[in-house]
């Protein structure tokens, strides 16, 4: 008891506070400088006509606008909007902080956005894209070259985007996250030290299996004998995949596991750690494998190059996907129900598909909570293992 | 060839893939995921007491199998743009 006390302890001290903190700068940084990738295909494929419906549901779910209005619900917007009755929408104003060449720094409210045309001062806000306007109100373009492979092929004037620092939904509900993380380990962590060697109560005894299961089935196994160095940085990435995995889930909530940015965030960092982290032996393993004939040496190595990349590359895909396909899935199957009624002409249709459509949406629910547990336990495991990897014993 | 010019102006190739592309990628995990119920469900019968190390191989397996038939839903999903 002794034992597991104290060590517990050591995990739970400020070294989940520093980490917590890198991850919240490096992901507020890119969350909005890069978009989600749908919203950036929408955007530079050009408009399919489609575009009016970003005041989505003024005008009914149809099989026409039932894509791009599932695609709004996952992507990142610059307010959180909950819900509209009617023609009223309930959301909260976020701030926007923008930073252009032309105009500087500046940092407003999201309510500032005139409803209709989407513009305040010199920006306008285009499918969660923030556009530079002129004083005239036109878009400000700036020459772009163009260039086929090698060739410098002309010029052409492209719209300009400012570099967008704001906090968005993803952000806001990353930081949620964040509170949420803080006030739950920094009382665990004080109960530890109040009540050293006694039985865990409360909230204590909730955590405790969930930290031991890291530390016991995936940080020991996986690394051996240093694995108290890394073991904070893989319980913290646990608990943060998971606990915005399961934001994500509640209705009205932002969609932050499956932005592609935040996952490529969480992706560089094992990338990073891994790499930093190397063994004479692992590099040794990788440009110049022992024991391994030298024509299958040739074709070897440029594969385990490749392999020190597309590692961190699967984990970042593999949770973006996982989490973005669960939620497309839910909002079509619920989606169903509003095709059916036809805008409203055909009510009837309406309830009857919702008899079938809303006990699969539940369950579906459910297998999405196993999945947001899962994906996060597999993201914690194949880091500890390629942290494992990366340091292997001297054996020969 | 009217045919071919036909169907070159008129239809979109890009959902057409993604959907065919979905399909076989839903047929690829079911196979695999498949495979492994059935020897999961095997072993177990071989051996009960050992439920409980089957059942988490068998849930990582399963999450990485679906991994790259999420791989393939996403490339499906850019098909679909263009």
């Amino acid at each position: 008891m002794k034992y597991v006390n104290s060590s517990v302890r050591g995990f739970l001290r400020m070294k989940k506070f520093t980490f917590l903190l890198a991850f919240m700068t490096c992901t507020w940084s890119f969350a909005m400088a890069n978009d989600s990738i749908m919203g950036h295909d929408t955007e530079q494929s050009g408009h399919d006509g489609t575009h009016e419906n970003s005041n989505h549901a003024d005008e009914g779910l149809t099989t026409a606008n039932m894509s791009v209005t599932i695609l709004h619900h996952i992507s990142d917007a610059h307010e959180w909007h909950f819900f509209s009755i009617g023609e009223t929408h309930v959301s909260l104003p976020l701030p926007v902080i923008l930073y252009s060449e032309e105009y500087g720094l500046d940092v407003f409210m999201s309510g500032n956005l005139d409803h209709h045309t989407h513009t305040y001062k010199n920006y306008k806000e285009e499918h969660g894209h923030i556009l530079l306007l002129d004083d005239q109100g036109n878009p400000v373009l700036r020459e772009h070259e163009i260039w086929e492979g090698r060739n410098f092929v002309g010029t052409e004037m492209k719209k300009v985007y400012p570099m967008d620092f704001s906090i968005t939904k993803n952000v806001a509900s990353m930081l949620l996250a964040f509170v949420a993380m803080l006030l739950i380990f920094i009382s665990v962590a004080k109960a530890y030290k109040k009540r050293p060697d006694q039985a865990p109560r409360g909230l204590q005894s909730f955590m405790e299996p969930l930290i031991l299961f890291v530390r016991d089935d995936i940080a020991k196994p996986n690394m051996g004998h240093h694995y108290l160095r890394f073991t904070p940085y893989l319980l913290s990435l646990f608990f943060f995949i998971w606990i915005n995995n399961l934001l994500g889930l509640l209705p009205g909530a932002a969609n932050v596991t499956g932005n592609i940015a935040f996952t490529m965030v969480l992706a560089l960092l094992s990338l990073i750690i891994t790499n930093i982290n190397g063994n004479k032996s692992y590099w040794q393993h990788i440009f110049w494998p022992p024991g391994i004939p030298f024509l299958v040496k040739l074709i070897l190595i440029p594969v385990e190059v490749i392999s020190i990349f597309s590692k961190p590359f699967a984990l970042m895909i593999r949770l973006f996907a996982n989490m973005t396909a669960g939620h497309i899935i839910i909002m079509s199957i619920l989606s169903l129900i509003f095709l059916f009624a036809e805008n409203g002409t055909n009510v009837g249709a309406g309830f009857g598909v919702s008899l079938a459509s809303v006990p699969f949406a539940i369950f579906l629910y459910v297998l999405e909570l196993l999945v947001a547990a899962i994906q996060a336990f597999i993201f914690t495991m194949l880091t500890a293992l390629f942290i494992g990897q990366a340091m292997p014993a001297e054996h020969h | 060839m009217l045919l071919q010019t036909i169907l070159l102006e008129v239809v979109k190739y890009g959902p057409i893939g993604a959907g065919i592309g979905a399909g076989l990628v839903a047929l690829g995990v079911g196979l695999g995921i498949g495979k492994i119920g059935g020897s999961a469900v095997e072993a177990i019968a071989r051996q009960p007491e050992a439920v409980g190390d089957i059942r988490t191989t068998a849930i990582i397996l399963a999450a990485f199998i679906e991994g790259v038939a999420l791989f393939g839903a996403v490339i499906c999903f850019l098909a679909m743009g263009s």
